[in-house]
């Protein structure tokens, strides 16, 4: 029976982890905009050769 | 042709098309001919004018949008949706948004801001598509200066990010007004943006779910007497382990509950928190001390579970309209920018910088922003959105302007008198109905009902303890009292009320009823007197009937008359003027209008008088006595009276029935802000012990409320203009009426669509149904209550029957107060899929 310690302890990691990614999803605001994303996805095509690419790094600068 | 004074137009959505004209009687063929719709918004374009690529564009601002789109390769655009755009107004000032790149202006407005690269929110009202969605992420390929752009379309903002020095504030909101999405800039975007909270409430669930999972699976090897097998080292663990999962749940999922239990113990209150928190501190303690001691296994799956089932009960009933502000003042309402006149020309400045004695220059449709006077000639201010007055009111040079009317006609002068914060209107939010917060939680149903059960549970714990003691067993007392603490936890008390007036909350919303809060139901339940506004409330502001007063006007003459009105910047002129389609054979010469009184002109060889009583007999035309009283314009041909029209709102459909059925039932008063001609009109809707109120000032409409509520009513107030919100605030409940999506509503409990208005009967029949099933819901939760405190009393509670009994409980108060409270929605007519939603996703709110 001893290796039910083995398994509770790796059933609480696998959940612990699970949990620590939903911790870190919402802080990231991964909730935050739950309807666009799926709008957004509709009309994605590659872009397009274009002489006027952006010239500026393409990240969120959280304030 | 009043539509085009909504206060949508400030918003920033260019001017909407002519409203479809109702309700015309008379001879007037408005039959339009058939035109093609524009390529880019949609509107029927006026003959062959701009084409481009052999399509056809309604105006030039089109044109080019579509020709800026193409060259950029965005053509895409138009093949994501059809006709995806918004009329763009091509005449729009160079300088219009220059006031941006003022320092003070771009720092209150950034979110973000360093040398290399900024980053700023607008609300953009026009998004409205797919396609629009990806243009404005595209957004990048029309200037270099623009980075990444992403679009929140549920709140309806995009957020840019841009370089300053290649692109100035005022540059992006200049490319967003000329593709079709002017921002909307008004006072309240200057206060400093609200952080919107992060969802705490989200993780706290998770975490409790995460304990409740795990610690019942350690529970049940205990119940299911799997423990001879697991042997009693597991025991121990099993307890431990539930033990540390729990500390979470109680310190940081249950932590609001702490609180708000301290609070109210402070406030010498009892909310239900105080009966929670006591139960979770028995649970917990009980628990603790049994596993420590190794006397047993504790209660803490129930523990957990019960924090979790509470979570959710909470996340469900904090629905929340994203696209809604419930909460918005005067500063939604006015622009950030106007424009000065200097000594070397004119500028558009922030209109916190203006000041006393500043010389404006306000064009056709544009605001008041502050208290002013009249430098120019003549105006005609349009104050309805203000006052509630309907008709359009003449001034004179010299005149003291009150801020917030909205200009029609050429362009003015005015001269500031007061900083805007200290106008006519905006004092109004100084009154102190404004100042005390709205009371959301206090003296909701839950609340009052709590305090018997906290007391009464309190009774029953400690009579066990005595009893038992007085029969000399006092161990067993004591189990006892903890026992009645953890049994008593109220779970399912305090989920009746979240699950049903979440499910009202939810119902409503989707019939275009938005709620602020779920109390809000409760507050709708105790009504007893209803004031209602009249102009944008009970009638429609947008739409106008008008009739003819005399003998029956020749298709000619009526086209003549069209023509003529044609010309001139007056509602009634433009009302008028839609009563035949324009035609170029008919020349209009001699044209001369003197505001406030009258237009003349020869058209088709006739001379036409349009105007006033006054203006006609100035022309020396004599007038019969038998025309139409007041807000009706008189036409003489050729120096001879002819008839007269007269324009009144529209009535809102149903009104009638709804005013009678109301009548009947609650105290009903009429407060407008106009002047006293349609009294008769509504005496006869109101019925006879109708109290009507004309002429109220803001002031007067909030003083009219108070004094209903001395008398011991509680008033529902319905209105829609800024005139209206010191009433709507007073009232009990503030139901704010809104024509469409995204437009100014002053701060209010309830934003109800127009179409809704109606069935405000029917909105406060639902909600005392929806208090009646809270109420039902209490009940079944006590008699679980009667059950399990019975066992707890008689020291024999285990675990096992906790854990049954606690989600059992649970459950059935949930379902009952979902499932009874949709049937009565569908019982009172409110679930039809097919009624209006303010928040609904695919809805088209260009017009």
């Amino acid at each position: 029976m001893e290796v039910l310690v083995l398994l509770i302890a790796a059933s609480l990691a696998l959940a612990g982890t699970v949990l620590a990614v939903f911790f870190w999803a919402t802080r990231t605001g991964q909730f935050d905009d739950t309807t666009t994303p799926a709008m957004r996805i509709l009309t994605d095509d590659p872009p397009a050769p274009s002489t006027l690419s952006p010239t500026l790094p393409q990240k969120t600068q959280d304030p | 042709m009043l539509s085009a004074l909504q206060p949508a137009s400030l918003a920033g959505i260019p001017a909407n098309p002519p409203g479809i004209p109702q309700g015309i009687s008379g001879q007037a063929d408005p039959a339009p001919a058939p035109h093609l719709p524009c390529h880019h918004c949609g509107e029927p374009c006026s003959q062959g004018q701009f084409k481009l690529d052999s399509h056809s564009f309604c105006c030039l601002g089109c044109q080019t949008v579509f020709s800026l789109l193409r060259d950029s390769g965005l053509g895409n655009f138009y093949s994501i949706a059809t006709r995806p755009g918004t009329r763009v107004d091509a005449a729009a000032r160079p300088d219009r948004w220059a006031f941006l790149d003022d320092p003070s202006v771009t720092a209150r407005l950034l979110d973000f801001n360093d040398e290399r690269i900024s980053r700023v929110t607008f609300h953009l009202p026009a998004i409205h598509c797919v396609a629009c969605v990806w243009l404005l992420e595209n957004l990048y390929r029309l200037h270099p200066g623009v980075g990444r752009t992403q679009v929140n379309f549920a709140r309806r903002e995009v957020a840019i990010t841009f370089s300053p020095q290649k692109a100035p504030l005022s540059q992006i909101a200049s490319l967003l007004a000329r593709i079709g999405y002017e921002p909307s800039l008004t006072l309240a975007e200057l206060d400093h943006k609200t952080e919107r909270p992060r969802s705490r409430l989200g993780l706290q669930i998770a975490v409790a779910g995460f304990a409740f999972g795990n610690i019942m699976l350690f529970s049940l090897p205990l119940y299911l007497g799997l423990d001879s097998v697991t042997g009693p080292t597991f025991r121990g663990l099993f307890g431990w382990l539930s033990l540390a999962l729990a500390l979470p749940v109680v310190a940081f999922s249950a932590g609001d509950y702490w609180r708000s239990a301290w609070a109210s113990v402070r406030q010498r209150t009892l909310t239900l928190d105080v009966p929670i928190a006591a139960g979770l501190a028995a649970l917990y303690g009980q628990s603790a001390w049994e596993i420590l001691s190794g006397h047993g296994e504790g209660y803490l799956d129930s523990l957990a579970g019960l924090v979790f089932f509470l979570l959710c009960g909470r996340i469900f009933q904090r629905k929340t309209h994203e696209r809604l502000a419930f909460d918005r003042d005067y500063k939604g309402f006015f622009p950030l920018a106007v424009v000065r006149q200097t000594p070397t020309g004119e500028e558009t400045v922030s209109i916190s910088r203006l000041q006393v004695g500043d010389r404006l220059r306000v064009r056709h449709g544009e605001l008041i922003p502050a208290d002013a006077r009249l430098l120019s000639d003549d105006a005609l201010i349009d104050y309805s959105f203000v006052t509630g007055e309907s008709e359009p009111v003449t001034r004179h040079s010299g005149d003291h302007l009150y801020a917030g009317g909205r200009h029609v006609g050429g362009a003015v002068e005015l001269e500031t008198l007061k900083p805007v914060s200290q106008s006519y209107l905006t004092s109004l939010w100084n009154d102190e109905a404004f100042r005390k917060g709205r009371n959301d939680s206090f003296d909701t149903l839950t609340n009052r009902y709590s305090r018997r059960f906290t007391r009464l549970v309190l009774a029953v714990a400690v009579a066990a303890i005595l009893g038992w003691a007085l029969a000399g067993n006092a161990s067993r007392g004591l189990k006892a009292f903890t026992s009645v603490l953890i049994v008593a936890c109220p779970c399912a008390l305090a989920l009746a009320a979240p699950f049903t007036l979440g499910t009202a909350q939810r119902l409503l919303a989707r019939r275009g009823v938005c709620l602020r809060n779920g109390h809000v139901v409760e507050a709708i339940a105790k009504v007893d007197a209803i004031a209602l506004d009249k102009t944008g409330t009970l009638t429609a502001a947008s739409t106008t009937e008008i009739r003819f007063h005399g003998t029956d006007l020749t298709p000619k003459e009526t086209a003549a008359i069209a023509a003529l009105c044609g010309q001139s910047t007056h509602p009634y002129s433009r009302r008028i003027a839609q009563l035949a389609p324009a035609s170029e054979s008919l020349l209009v010469s001699g044209f001369s209008e003197t505001a406030g009184a009258g237009l003349s002109a020869q058209v088709g060889g006739r001379s036409i008088l349009v105007g006033s009583a006054a203006w006609l007999r100035r022309h020396d035309v004599p007038i019969p006595d038998s025309h139409p009283a007041s807000a009706s314009v008189l036409i003489a041909f050729d120096g001879r009276f002819r008839g007269a029209f007269t324009l009144d709102n529209t009535l809102r459909p149903e009104v009638d029935t709804l005013l009678h059925n109301l009548g009947q039932r609650f105290e009903l008063a009429l407060i407008s802000g106009d002047n006293e001609r349609e009294r008769n009109r509504f005496a006869v809707l109101f019925g006879d012990h109708a109290r009507l109120h004309f002429n109220q000032s803001p002031q007067d409409k909030l003083g009219f409320i108070r004094r209903l509520q001395s008398k011991g009513h509680t008033v529902m107030m319905v209105g829609d203009g800024l005139n209206d919100a010191g009433a709507l605030r007073q009232g009990d409940v503030g139901v704010a009426v809104v024509e469409g999506v995204g437009k100014f509503s002053p701060a209010s409990d309830v934003i109800l669509d127009s179409q809704m208005v109606p069935r405000l009967g029917s909105i406060v029949d639902f909600s005392r149904r929806a208090t009646w099933i809270v109420r039902v819901g209490f009940s079944i939760s006590a008699a679980y209550n009667v059950v399990g405190i019975s066992i707890a009393a008689a020291g024999i509670l285990s675990p096992l029957i906790c854990a049954i009994l606690m989600p059992v409980s649970s459950a059935t108060v949930v379902l009952f107060a979902v499932g009874a409270t949709t049937l009565a929605a569908r019982r009172f007519g409110l679930t039809s899929a097919a009624g209006p939603d303010l928040e609904s996703e695919t809805r088209n709110t260009k017009r």
